[in-house]
């Protein structure tokens, strides 16, 4: 704007609808916002259709371009301010409480046991999933025999390494055979964003049991509920059984 | 301010938007995109993993969320600096069977557009269409606790491929502003060449000079 000008004289402004042609804009708005209503009644199945239908396609997708669209990725979720990295060499798995002897494990100590694969879909209470993920690492039932479990004890208790996270499940769910202490994913060590180098994986339920960053497992006589389930979710997580969900499950 | 600015060596110049308008448009940008890089963060792995904070990331792309419809609305509804603003979005509402020809790529040199042309038009549009889906559902994220998980996981479907889309959108936005620049120019000092107005917006433009004598 340069040198001041005066005010036009101010025309009447042409009542609404005056102008000449269609509403055509008016129409596409409503109808983007009659689409977006529709998305959200029936999202749910639609998203699960194309996660299972194009889900394994775009992972197969070696550009990454197909990471771009919402499509079975990963969402990576931390509850505190960073994904927190420790060095695999520096690693250490402490299983204390209710045991024979608190031990100290290292991630050469695991991979030197007995290991499980699982290939499964992973489920998030939030609705995302990722179709046939292969995980691999020790069933805890095995962690949990070497450390000898006192007859008193209920349940077991995770804590990450995050400082925040806590997870848990009852004895007779940690000693199913599809939940694991697992330090590979795809076929790779486990990356900081992904929970690495060691968490926990519990194939059959929500993706929240599956503590990230796992640094301690402890024996309790009772479950000590962890931090989503403080927040309201359930904490037997069963995929398709719980929270008010409907998911096939793992 | 009158349409042409007199002045001997420089090119006639025409005004397109007025103050209030580029005020609009440039705090929307600037919110728009913090919408957008908050939205990438929580969105794309490798950004999440880089920036962490995701707690922090979500309260900015809340708050950009609420405010980014507060300028369009407040210059619409202004009585006297609105008038601009409110005269655009008629303007930009209504198609006529130019517009439907310039869509359909018939003619478009003969046809030409007015002070937008169609393609305008169809931006303005998708965008206030996809905004106003995106504000919905992204309160519904927001309040998730209240809302019924089937529900909720419509909402993160929608608003995931609505944001996608707005990113197109403004991304093609961006890439024609910056490859025009008369048409940048417009929008940051509020007025354009006589001669821009004419090959781009004949039907808006002022009558071609009068031949050298």
């Amino acid at each position: 704007m340069s040198a001041p000008e005066p005010e036009p004289e101010p025309a009447p402004e042409p009542a609404p609808g005056a102008s000449p042609g269609t509403p055509v804009g008016r129409r596409l708005v409503l109808g983007l916002i009659g689409l977006g209503a529709v998305g959200v009644a029936t999202g749910a199945g639609i998203q699960r259709w194309f996660d299972d239908n194009l889900g394994p396609i775009a992972a197969k997708d070696s550009t990454g371009l197909a990471s771009l669209l919402p499509l079975g990725n990963f969402r990576l979720y931390t509850v505190t301010g960073e994904f927190p990295s420790v060095a695999n060499a520096k690693y250490r798995l402490r299983v204390e409480g209710l045991i024979e002897a608190p031990t100290v494990l290292t991630l050469a100590d695991l991979e030197a046991m007995p290991a499980t694969d699982l290939t499964r879909d992973f489920q998030c209470v939030t609705g995302w999933r990722v179709a046939d993920v292969e995980w691999r690492g020790v069933l805890l039932r095995d962690l949990l025999d070497l450390v000898g479990v006192s007859p008193t004890a209920k349940a077991v208790r995770f804590t990450s390494f995050d400082g925040e996270y806590t997870e848990s499940l009852t004895l007779e769910q940690a000693r199913r055979d599809d939940v694991l202490v697992a330090y590979r994913l795809q076929g790779a060590p486990i990356g900081a964003d992904h929970g690495g180098p060691v968490r926990l994986y519990v194939a059959p339920m929500y993706g929240y049991k599956s503590c990230k960053w796992l640094d301690t497992i402890e024996l309790t006589d009772r479950v000590m509920v962890g931090y989503w389930e403080r927040r309201g979710y359930d904490p037997d997580a069963w995929v398709g059984r719980s929270n008010g969900r409907t998911d096939s499950a793992t | 301010m009158s349409s042409t600015l007199a002045s001997p060596d420089a090119p006639a110049r025409r005004v397109r938007f007025d103050a209030s308008e580029r005020v609009v448009h440039w705090l929307t940008a600037v919110v728009a995109l913090g919408l957008i890089a908050t939205g990438a963060v929580m969105y794309l792995g490798p950004l999440a993993t880089l920036v962490g904070y995701r707690g922090v990331v979500r309260v900015v792309h809340f708050w950009c969320g609420v405010a980014v419809p507060v300028p369009v609305v407040l210059g619409l509804l202004a009585p006297r600096r609105g008038r601009a603003l409110r005269a655009d979005a008629r303007e930009l509402e209504r198609f006529d069977a130019r517009d439907r020809a310039w869509l359909r790529r018939r003619n478009r040199a003969t046809v030409g557009a007015g002070k937008f042309n169609a393609g305008q038009k169809l931006n303005s549009a998708l965008l206030l269409g996809s905004g106003a889906v995106l504000f919905a559902t992204g309160l519904m994220l927001h309040f998730a606790v209240h809302v019924p998980v089937d529900l909720r996981t419509g909402a993160t479907f929608v608003h995931d491929w609505f944001a996608l889309g707005v990113a197109l959108l403004v991304t093609g936005h961006i890439a024609f502003a910056l490859r025009d620049p008369g048409a940048l120019g417009g929008m940051l000092t509020g007025s354009v060449t006589e001669t821009w107005a004419r090959r781009h917006h004949p039907r808006w433009a002022g009558p071609p000079p009068p031949p050298p004598r």
